[in-house]
C-alpha cells in the first residue's frame, strides 16, 4: 500500500511551503500531489514554481502529480491547467472536467480527484478510456459504495484503476465562487489581501452554541474534524485500496506520515489519531461515533 | 432567448404554459432528480398528460435526470432515460457521465442538456461533454460573473442556458456535501438538501426559536425575525467571535436587469429555479419574465426594467430579498 501527500489545501507563505516539501522529500511517502487546488489568487508559488518543485521532488524518487484547481472560472485559470498539462511532465490530478478534457486532448494520464464526481463503474470506465489511471472517490463515498462499484466493474469484465482514499485530513466539503474568508474578514474578494495566509489550517466556524463545526478555507468549506481511517486499514486492504491519501496539516505531518508508514507494514490496525469518518460507514460525514 | 420554467406537479406545468414558458422542466417521483421532495414531481401518467398539454400548445418539456447514480442503482436511471424517450420528452437534463452515455447510445435522437449539477464552467469542460455525449445545450453553474458568461458564450461548443431567477445555491452545484456531512442525505446521490425529517424547530419560553438540522444548531431567531428553511449554507454561525450569515443570507438570485447583456451575449435560454414552489410562484415569475422578454424582443434598445416586474419578483423571492449574485463581482 502506497502513501500519498494530498495537495496542500491551505495557503502558506512561500518559505513555509518550500520547507514543508523539502522535509516531505525525506518522508516515506510514495506519491506527492502538488499545486493550488482552491484559489488561483494564491500565488506564493507561481505555476512555474510548482512545476520546478515537481521536477525536483521527482529526483527524490517520489511520484509527483500536479493537481488542478477544483473550480475554474477565468481564462487565466484555464491557462494554468494548460501549462500543468503541457509542461508538467507527469500525471495530472484532474479536479474538474476542464482538466480531464485537456489531458484527453494531449494524451496525458490523470488521476480523478475527489471533486470529479465519479459514482459508478460506467463513469469510471469512460474516464479510463480518456486516460484515467487512478481514482480518488469523492468524500461522501464510503466502503460499501466503493465495493459495489468494484464488483460491478469486475462483473462486466473491466479492471479497476488504482484506488486512492482520503485516509487523513479535513474533508473538502464544498466549493463556491465566493471567498468565505474574505467575507468573514469583511473585505471584497478582489481586494482580499490574501488574508487566508493567516489561517494555516483554515478559519474555524462554530455553531451559535459554540460547537466547532466547519473550517473556512477561502472558497472551500471543510469539515472541522481531522478524519482518520487508520483503524480501518484491514478493511481498506480487503477493498483493494492502493494509496492512502494524507492531507497536509500545518503541524505534525512528519509524525502523521510516520504513523501511517508504521501502520501499513503492521498486521495490527493502528490506534486512531484523528476522528472517525462517518461517510466511510455510510453515515453522515460528521458522525464520529457509532 | 427561450424561457425555461419549473414545475413540481401537473398544475404547475399547466400554469407555466399558460403564463408563457417556452419550455417546462420536471422530474420523476424518485431520486433521479435534484428535487426529490415528498409530495413533489410526476408519476408516469402525469408526465404523459403534461407532455400532451405542453405539446398541444407548442411548448417543450424537459426531464431532469440530474443526480448521480451509484453502480447498484444505475439501471433505475437508465429506465428513467428510456421513459423520457418513450413519453416523448423534448430533452433530458443530465449531469452524470454514465447517464449521458447511455442516453446518447440508446436514444440518440432525444436531446441531451448538461445539467447545472454537471459543474461545467469552461470551454474545455463543455467540449468534453459535447464530444463525448453529444450534448446540445449546457446549463451553467451559478458561479460565473456576467463577463465570464459573455466570454463563454463565444467559446462554448454548445448553446448555453443560465439561471435567471430563484433560490441561490451558494456552492458550485454538484460540488456541495454540506447536507450529507450533517444528515447523510446527499444532493448528488439522493436529490435532496437538508430534508425536512432532519429539521427540528424549538420554541422557547421567551418566544425565541431555534432550528437544528440533525441536532446541529443552524440558527436562532428573535420573536420578530423571519425564519428561513435551515440549510447549512444559510445559517448563522460564529467566526472570529462574531455571529453572522457566514456563508450566505437567505436571498434569491434575480438577473432581470442583466437581460439585455445576456441576450446580446447569445445566451440561448433563461432558467427559472423552483420546482419545489407552488402554482402562484410559477405563474407570477413566469408571467413577469415573459413580459420582460417580449418587450425586449419588440424593442431591445428601449428596454428598461420596470418597477412592477421587480416588485413582483421580490414578493416571490426567498427572504423577500434578491441579489445579482455571482454575476456581479461585488458578491464574490
Amino acid at each position: 500500500m502506497k502513501l500519498s501527500l494530498g495537495p496542500l489545501q491551505y495557503f502558506w507563505p512561500r518559505e513555509r511551503t518550500l520547507a514543508f516539501y523539502r522535509e516531505a522529500a525525506q518522508w516515506p511517502v510514495d506519491v506527492i500531489y502538488l499545486g493550488e487546488t482552491v484559489c488561483s489568487k494564491r500565488r506564493e508559488l507561481a505555476t512555474r514554481d510548482w512545476i520546478a518543485l515537481a521536477a525536483e521532488l521527482a529526483q527524490s524518487g517520489k511520484q509527483v502529480v500536479l493537481s488542478s484547481l477544483a473550480l475554474i472560472e477565468a481564462e487565466s485559470e484555464l491557462g494554468v491547467v494548460k501549462r500543468l498539462v503541457a509542461e508538467g511532465n507527469g500525471w495530472i490530478e484532474a479536479n474538474d472536467l476542464s482538466a480531464v478534457q485537456l489531458c484527453r486532448e494531449r494524451g496525458v494520464p490523470f488521476v480523478a480527484g475527489p471533486t470529479l464526481n465519479v459514482y459508478n463503474h460506467r463513469a469510471l470506465q469512460l474516464l479510463m478510456d480518456d486516460g484515467l489511471r487512478r481514482w480518488v472517490p469523492g468524500v461522501e463515498q464510503g466502503h460499501m459504495l466503493i465495493r459495489e462499484l468494484r464488483d460491478a466493474m469486475l462483473a462486466e469484465g473491466g479492471t479497476m484503476p488504482e484506488l486512492e482514499v482520503i485516509a487523513f485530513g479535513r474533508l473538502p466539503l464544498s466549493f463556491s465562487a465566493r471567498c468565505f474568508t474574505a467575507r468573514a474578514l469583511d473585505v471584497p474578494k478582489d481586494q482580499c489581501g490574501f488574508r487566508c495566509i493567516d489561517y494555516p489550517d483554515g478559519l474555524p466556524l462554530a455553531t451559535r452554541e459554540g460547537k466547532p463545526f466547519l473550517r473556512i478555507n477561502g472558497i472551500q468549506i471543510q469539515g472541522e474534524e481531522v478524519t482518520d481511517l487508520g483503524p480501518e486499514l484491514p478493511m481498506l486492504r480487503e477493498l483493494g485500496v492502493d494509496v492512502l491519501r494524507l492531507y497536509p496539516q500545518a503541524e505534525g505531518m512528519a509524525e502523521v506520515v510516520a504513523h501511517f508508514h508504521l501502520a501499513r507494514r503492521s498486521p495490527q490496525p493502528p490506534p486512531r489519531i484523528g476522528v472517525r469518518n462517518g461517510y466511510w460507514f455510510g453515515e453522515p460525514g460528521m458522525q464520529a461515533a457509532t | 432567448m427561450q424561457l425555461v420554467c419549473p414545475a413540481g406537479n401537473l398544475p404547475a406545468l399547466q400554469a407555466a404554459v399558460a403564463a408563457g414558458a417556452d419550455a417546462v422542466y420536471v422530474g420523476l417521483r424518485d431520486e433521479t432528480n435534484a428535487r426529490a421532495f415528498p409530495g413533489l414531481n410526476f408519476s408516469d401518467a402525469e408526465l404523459h398528460q403534461g407532455i400532451a398539454h405542453a405539446h398541444a400548445r407548442g411548448r417543450k418539456v424537459y426531464l431532469a435526470l440530474n443526480t448521480y447514480p451509484d453502480s447498484a442503482r444505475l439501471k433505475q436511471w437508465h429506465a428513467a432515460v428510456d421513459k423520457a424517450a418513450v413519453l416523448g420528452c423534448d430533452a433530458i437534463i443530465a449531469a452524470e457521465l454514465a447517464v449521458l452515455d447511455y442516453a446518447s447510445r440508446t436514444h440518440p435522437a432525444m436531446a441531451r442538456h448538461l445539467s447545472v449539477q454537471g459543474s461545467a464552467t469552461t470551454a474545455p469542460a463543455l467540449r468534453y461533454m459535447h464530444e463525448r455525449f453529444g450534448i446540445s445545450r449546457a446549463v451553467l453553474p451559478r458561479v460565473l460573473s456576467i463577463q465570464q458568461v459573455e466570454r463563454l458564450c463565444e467559446t462554448s461548443p454548445v448553446p448555453l442556458e443560465v439561471f435567471a431567477f430563484g433560490s441561490l445555491c451558494i456552492m458550485v452545484e454538484g460540488r456541495c456535501q454540506l447536507s450529507s456531512y450533517v444528515t447523510g442525505a446527499s444532493p448528488n446521490r439522493h436529490g435532496v438538501c437538508s430534508p425536512a425529517k432532519y429539521v427540528r424547530w424549538d420554541e422557547h419560553d421567551d418566544g425565541r426559536r431555534s432550528v437544528r438540522l440533525n441536532d446541529v444548531l443552524i440558527d436562532k431567531f428573535e420573536p420578530s425575525e423571519p425564519a428561513g428553511y435551515p440549510t447549512v449554507c444559510k445559517g448563522r454561525f460564529d467566526v472570529r467571535g462574531e455571529t453572522f450569515h457566514a456563508l450566505e443570507e437567505p436571498t434569491s438570485l434575480n438577473t432581470l436587469e442583466l437581460l439585455p447583456r445576456l441576450a446580446k451575449a447569445g445566451v440561448a435560454a433563461l432558467k427559472i429555479e423552483g420546482r419545489q414552489r407552488g402554482v402562484a410562484y410559477v405563474t407570477a415569475v413566469t408571467r413577469t419574465w415573459r413580459d420582460a422578454l417580449d418587450r425586449y424582443r419588440a424593442a431591445p434598445d428601449a428596454w428598461t426594467t420596470q418597477p412592477a416586474w421587480q416588485s413582483a419578483l421580490t414578493r416571490h423571492a426567498e427572504g423577500h430579498q434578491t441579489t445579482l449574485g455571482p454575476y456581479h463581482r461585488r458578491w464574490h
